[in-house]
């Protein structure tokens, strides 16, 4: 008897697994969508087209050109920031640098991090923020390009608000997201970057992420 | 007749010093209370929840023998920020800019000087509202 119901209970256990496995957890399309009609064949098809990040130029800390090509075959997490904020900024990094040092060897996976002071936030000062923030190597980039543009891709293209206003300390008004974007330039999640719970469950996201990309591959 | 006078100021005396005690006591309670709101609200982003810092760019207050050695020096950092100058804190040097506080209220400032100076691995003691106004009065 007793050994029926330990047949019982592994075949279970089996089949739990088996479940679980057709039922992954995925994560949402976010941004905006267009659902655009073609006519293939003679028969209407409906398509859902989500909004990607479009191409960019910027320069890395070590000075390298950065575009879309850089972060090609990447999961990335984005995030707006200046070197000199006294607010939000500390907060946001002490929880990215979690992120950075859970996935710091994997291969396909960056952070970048957007200055929206430009003007001050010269290469040179970045490389040093990023000597003292302690990350080296190419898995976590601080950008640095024209300021019209990064506004513009945070607003229009991220969907976070950055802009300049000299009522708030350090001048700038910007909200501490960090923006989940899978290897199609989609995104796939928004994380409030100064809640350390957020982040953490950002980490599991990404998990999640890159083994979805991992099964789309392999079908 | 005699002995009773001296048992009277006996018990005077120890009611006298139990009650200061304890006055003392809740007045450091009042100053650390309040002085966890205060870093909350003004300190923590920086040097973060359990006074650990950020990297190299911004120092822990866990260096009790610093804080000791500059405690006169304490309520100007907070009430007047910190130019790019070079601070050696458990050994490491910093070199970031902590930003000024100039409406905080020399109470506010005294509470939250409690805090850190009594968190963290410090022991401090209460640090008064009455020291940190002289304290202020001599800031460069
Ligand atoms: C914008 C970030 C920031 C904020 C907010 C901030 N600090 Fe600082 N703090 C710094 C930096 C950077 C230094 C080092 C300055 C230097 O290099 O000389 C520092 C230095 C100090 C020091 C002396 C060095 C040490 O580690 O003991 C004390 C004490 C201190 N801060 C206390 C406070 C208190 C209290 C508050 C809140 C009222 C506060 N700080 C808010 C960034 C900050």
């Amino acid at each position: 008897m007793k050994k029926f119901a330990g047949l019982v209970l592994i075949t279970l256990a089996f089949t739990a697994c088996k479940f679980n496995d057709a039922d992954k957890p995925r994560l949402p399309i976010m941004g905006n969508r267009d659902a655009v009609t073609k006519t293939i064949n003679g028969k209407q098809v409906t398509d859902t087209v989500y909004q990607t990040i479009p191409d960019f130029k910027f320069v890395n800390q070590y000075g390298d050109s950065i575009t879309q090509k850089s972060l090609k075959g990447d999961i990335y997490v984005a995030d707006f920031f200046f070197t000199t904020c006294p607010s939000i900024c500390p907060i946001m990094h002490r929880n990215m640098l979690t992120v950075y040092n859970e996935f710091k060897n994997v291969p396909d996976f960056k952070i970048i991090s957007h200055t929206i002071d430009p003007k001050h936030d010269s290469v040179a000062v970045m490389k040093k923020y990023a000597d003292k923030l302690g990350i080296s190597g190419n898995s976590w980039w601080l950008l640095q390009g024209n300021k019209e543009q990064t506004y513009d891709l945070g607003q229009k293209d991220y969907l976070v608000a950055v802009k300049q206003d000299d009522g708030t300390p350090g001048g700038y008004v910007h909200q501490g997201w960090f923006v989940l974007v899978d290897k199609q330039k989609r995104i796939r999640g928004y994380y409030d970057g100064t809640d350390e719970k957020q982040v953490a469950k950002m980490i599991g996201d990404i998990k999640i992420l890159r083994a979805e990309v991992n099964t789309e591959i392999a079908q | 007749m005699k002995l009773k006078v001296i048992a009277f100021i006996t018990i005077m005396l120890c009611v006298i010093i139990v009650s200061c005690q304890s006055e003392a006591e809740q007045e450091y309670k009042r100053y650390y209370g309040s002085g966890t709101l205060v870093y909350k609200a003004k300190c923590q982003n920086c040097h973060g929840e359990k006074g650990e810092g950020l990297s190299n760019l911004i120092p822990p207050l866990t260096d009790t023998a610093y804080l000791k050695k500059n405690k006169a020096q304490l309520a100007c950092f907070v009430k007047y920020g910190i130019k790019e100058t070079i601070t050696t804190i458990n050994g490491k040097a910093y070199e970031g800019a902590m930003p000024a506080n100039v409406d905080m209220p020399a109470i506010d400032i005294a509470e939250v000087l409690t805090y850190i100076g009594n968190s963290f691995g410090n022991k401090m003691g209460t640090i008064t509202v009455d020291e940190v106004n002289v304290d202020l009065e001599k800031c460069k």
